[in-house]
């Protein structure tokens, strides 16, 4: 199930996710931080959850530390999808 | 059976759930139509027995065997009630163990089985739940501590340090998921009347004030109420339910 998924495809499940956590549609896009959109801590830990469940990707904390926006989240996700 | 007022279809989860307090907690969270998961590590005809008297009065039930202490058991108990009944959205931390002995006799192996099965497994069973929980925004935790985690009892040094961090881990894990619909409870029984309490009873019952020891439904009420939909609020707080042992 993970080497299928595209670039494309991992960012629409961020926005549909980000959507979910209270975000406005209008601020969502690749380059936005996560912190200029609400986005909190907690948000980030579901978001991982999602990508694991869905993508077979685990992603621990330390992995999450350095990912401001959305585009470096679908940047960890490819890297480890290899 | 449809959902009750405004919560999600799901199940619950008692661990330790054949005997005593477990036992009628598993009973009452069955009455509230909650689909209930009895954990039991080794007295399968008393958890047996308790989803008998659950379904012959039209709940649901399934007894599921594991020692909580092992770290693979956590999946396995949540994949089968998942698979039967739908996610856990009420896990109930009861299963406990007691090694007592006063301090400079309690050797590391009688430490670390407390605080393993009391608080060690408890977090993990606790880590498991909130995943599913965090998705469905709701969810109930409630975690059976005791009153040795506040007030000595000369002989519970490992007992006591695991129920007063269990109480600790219930007030950290409330504060992060709250935003999530999802609230995490301790209630901390004072004594009790259970085959786990036997003998321990006599030089305690003289300090209580309601003059008679507690029955496993007292405590089964409390959990009840933080278990249910209208209990939304409540949230990292410890219920002690004690006859005003500790008031």
């Amino acid at each position: 199930m993970a080497a299928t998924a595209t670039r494309e495809e991992i960012e629409s499940r961020v926005f549909k996710a980000l959507e979910e956590f209270g975000a406005e549609s209008d601020q969502i896009g690749p380059d936005a931080e996560f912190e200029a959109m609400d986005v909190d801590s907690l948000d980030l830990v579901e978001l991982a959850q999602i990508v694991e469940d869905e993508y077979g990707v685990q992603l621990k904390g330390e992995d999450m530390e350095d990912v401001k926006t959305v585009r470096q989240a679908v940047d960890l996700v490819m890297s480890k999808l290899g | 059976m449809g959902a009750m007022n405004g919560r999600p279809e799901g199940s619950a989860l008692v661990t330790g759930g054949s005997r005593g307090i477990g036992a009628a907690i598993a009973k009452s969270l069955a009455r509230e139509g909650w689909p209930v998961g009895v954990n039991y590590r080794s007295d399968s005809e008393s958890a047996e027995a308790v989803v008998e008297e659950i379904t012959g009065a039209g709940g649901r039930a399934k007894a599921l065997q594991g020692d909580i202490s092992d770290p693979e058991t956590a999946d396995r108990l949540f994949k089968a009630l998942e698979d039967e009944f739908g996610p856990v959205l009420v896990l109930v931390n009861n299963a406990g163990v007691r090694a007592d002995g006063l301090s400079p006799q309690i050797d590391d192996e009688d430490w670390a089985k407390v605080i393993d099965t009391n608080l060690s497994a408890a977090f993990r069973l606790t880590r498991r739940a909130l995943r599913p929980m965090i998705r469905a925004r709701y969810g109930r935790v409630v975690n059976i501590a005791s009153i040795v985690g506040q007030r000595a009892n000369p002989g519970q040094a490992n007992y006591a340090a695991s129920k007063a961090g269990l109480v600790a881990m219930t007030k950290t894990v409330a504060a992060e998921v709250a935003r999530r619909g999802v609230t995490v409870n301790a209630v901390a029984p004072g004594l009790i009347e259970t085959d786990m309490t036997e003998g321990i009873a006599e030089n305690l019952l003289e300090h209580v004030p309601a003059r008679r020891p507690g029955t496993p439904e007292d405590v089964a009420e409390c959990v009840r109420f933080l278990a249910s939909d209208g209990a939304g609020y409540v949230t990292g707080v410890c219920l002690t339910v004690d006859g005003g042992l500790t008031a």
